[in-house]
């Protein structure tokens, strides 16, 4: 890239995958700020004009939209704080020698290939049913009345159907980060005599502190816009209705286009508030 | 103190066996260095000696206890590592300090400890720094310093300037040598260097496939090795090891003259031969000459002056009485 002929023949390379991706953010972007400011309702009258701010206030004032953001911060808190802590102990354990590792660390990583909509239907039917579910059977083998999960747990289920299906990318993230830790630090805190307990919380889990930045961050940015779970299970009943899925309902169940922009706003507003937290809280780990 | 006898240990890694079963004794205050080519048991030794390892059979003492079944920190060693295994995350001051936090050190004791140990090392301006943030043998310095505080009965060198280069592993070299003469603690050091092992040691343990060749001060290993394998490693340039006729005239199977033990003239001697190359170092030139047979090339180390070049034909004559005489087996003859 030394001479201008270069970098020009450079800039006009890269200029497809750069329009290509600018036109794929702005365009539904602008489209979105522009319903926002619309009452439109597509099947009671189209477009009946501009309203202002109209929507906006709308939207924060419905009862359901406090609520809404509490359930994506409790999904997105319980998932991540489930995934990296369990993450962190497969990773451990898959990183001990053992027989048939590779199959084993293969059969880890496989929830992370199924379908959302699919592992979530699975667990729906298969575990968490009432009647025919496998955890019912293992309440009844107890003793114990089967839990309604997605009625009378319904949060906790989600956060669990979730959790299941991010625990491979926290595990496999974290499994390559204790990989690359020198065992001779290991070893010199043992002999400097640190049990096996301190020598986790002093060496190994400072080590793991950049890896599960980079978990946190890249599953918060998946997590605020999980919907799939949620629509095949609880269709937002019973406490789940996310802010993703509270605009889906005014969008397409409501057909308030207007009222759902605005709402797609306020998501994106949310969206970088978590992030400046995130990267304010745990970006100066990826400084070092 | 610091006293450390191995009796009939031994070592396998599964079928094979790295460690042969061995016997040896490390007397208290003695610098013994570890000394072979890659891959012949030195570190695995010193690893057992650590607790790192678990030895497979034989008993280990130090101090006249049994510590065959201590675990590592319980035996009152340290241990230099190295990639000197400083924690990343930790401060210089953290580092040093790890060990008496986890000893449970009260904190004015483990300031003093770690101001008399930055003093000794030169590292009191580095003590709130990183170790990303250090040279190669500051990095050093704060591994010895950790092990330093621990006050053990033994330290342990496991190649520790083989990371640093040559003009710092002089110094480091030196700086260690001192420290032992200031502390009088028994140090154990493994290193592949034999440079390191005759400048350092008190006693030398040279090691070759887990066995041991020969223990003995490093001038006694220096005019008396006991074997080929020994004459060969001791010494720089290496000793010259002739077979053939001009052994059979002495009545072995091998002969061994050391380069600086060689008489070159230009006019007569024992053995007529060509230069090859010729190292000039300024104070000494090494020879490189062919044309003796039965050791091909020949090294023979004279006086910087000297002018030969490539191609000249030189006498060469042994100092008889410097001849190392070995026989089939290899074994010294005297």
């Amino acid at each position: 890239m030394a001479t201008q002929h270069s970098r020009s023949a450079a800039r006009l390379m890269m200029a497809p995958a750069v329009i290509l991706l600018l036109g794929w953010m702005l365009v539904p972007l602008t489209m979105t700020v522009y319903f926002s400011f619309k009452k439109y309702l597509p099947l009671r009258g189209g477009d009946l004009g501009w309203v202002g701010f109209d929507n906006y206030v709308r939207f924060v004032t419905s009862s359901a939209f406090w609520p809404s953001v509490m359930t994506t911060l409790i999904i997105v808190g319980g998932v991540l704080a489930i995934t990296v802590i369990l993450g962190i102990g497969l990773a451990i354990l898959l990183n001990q020698p053992m027989w048939g590792q590779g199959m084993v660390r293969i059969l880890v990583i496989a929830p992370f290939f199924v379908m959302p909509t699919v592992s979530a239907l699975v667990w729906k039917n298969m575990f968490m049913d009432p009647n025919y579910g496998l955890l019912a059977h293992l309440w009844e083998f107890f003793g114990a009345t089967p839990v309604e999960w997605l009625s009378q747990a319904s949060l906790t289920s989600i956060v669990i159907i979730v959790s299941w299906q991010w625990l491979p990318f926290a595990t496999l993230i974290l499994l390559t980060a204790i990989q690359s830790l020198d065992s001779e630090q290991l070893e010199a805190a043992e002999m400097d005599g640190a049990p096996a307990s301190k020598r986790f919380a002093f060496i190994t889990l400072p080590h793991l502190g950049r890896a599960i930045t980079v978990v946190i961050l890249i599953q918060t940015i998946f997590l605020l816009s999980i919907f799939a779970e949620i629509f095949v299970t609880t269709g937002g009943a019973f406490g789940t209705k996310t802010l993703t899925y509270l605009i889906f309902q005014r969008v397409l169940e409501s057909q308030n286009v207007g009222l759902g922009s605005a709402g797609g706003v306020y998501a994106i507003i949310l969206a970088n508030i978590v992030a400046i937290f995130l990267m304010r809280i745990v970006g100066k780990n990826l400084d070092a | 103190m610091g006293q450390i006898k191995l009796n009939q240990v031994s070592k396998s890694f599964g079928d094979v066996e790295v460690i042969p079963p061995l016997d040896l004794t490390i007397e208290d205050g003695e610098f013994t260095v570890f000394v072979g080519p890659s891959g012949c048991g030195k570190s695995t030794l010193l690893r057992l000696i650590a607790g790192l390892e678990d030895i497979t059979s034989g008993h280990i003492e130090i101090d006249g206890a049994d510590a065959t079944n201590v675990p590592p920190a319980k035996r009152g060693l340290a241990m230099v590592f190295q990639s000197y295994a400083l924690y990343p995350h930790m401060s210089v001051r953290k580092n040093i300090a790890f060990p008496m936090r986890m000893a449970g050190v009260p904190a004015d004791e483990q300031e003093r400890r770690i101001d008399a140990a930055a003093k000794a090392l030169n590292l009191t301006d580095y003590l709130d720094r990183r170790p990303g943030q250090l040279s190669g043998g500051q990095r050093q310095r704060v591994a010895i310093g950790r092990a330093i505080v621990r006050e053990p009965s033994a330290f342990l060198f496991d190649e520790p300037l083989s990371n640093l280069d040559a003009a710092l592993r002089v110094g480091m070299r030196m700086e260690i040598s001192e420290l032992h003469k200031k502390l009088a603690t028994t140090m154990i050091y493994v290193t592949h260097d034999q440079v390191e092992a005759m400048t350092m040691a008190d006693r030398i343990v040279v090691l070759r496939k887990g066995f041991i060749e020969q223990i003995g001060s490093p001038l006694e290993l220096y005019h008396k090795p006991c074997n080929e394998f020994v004459a060969g490693f001791i010494g720089s340039p290496k000793m010259n090891l002739i077979k053939g006729t001009e052994a059979d005239k002495h009545g072995v199977a091998t002969i061994g003259i050391r380069p600086e033990h060689l008489d070159v003239s230009s006019t007569d001697g024992a053995w007529k031969a060509t230069v090859g190359i010729a190292e000039h170092l300024g104070s000494d030139t090494f020879l490189h000459i062919h044309g003796v047979e039965g050791c091909d090339p020949m090294t023979a180390r004279v006086d910087g002056e000297l002018p030969v070049k490539h191609g000249d034909t030189i006498y060469l004559t042994p100092q008889l009485d410097k001849l190392h005489k070995f026989d089939a087996q290899g074994l010294r003859v005297d």
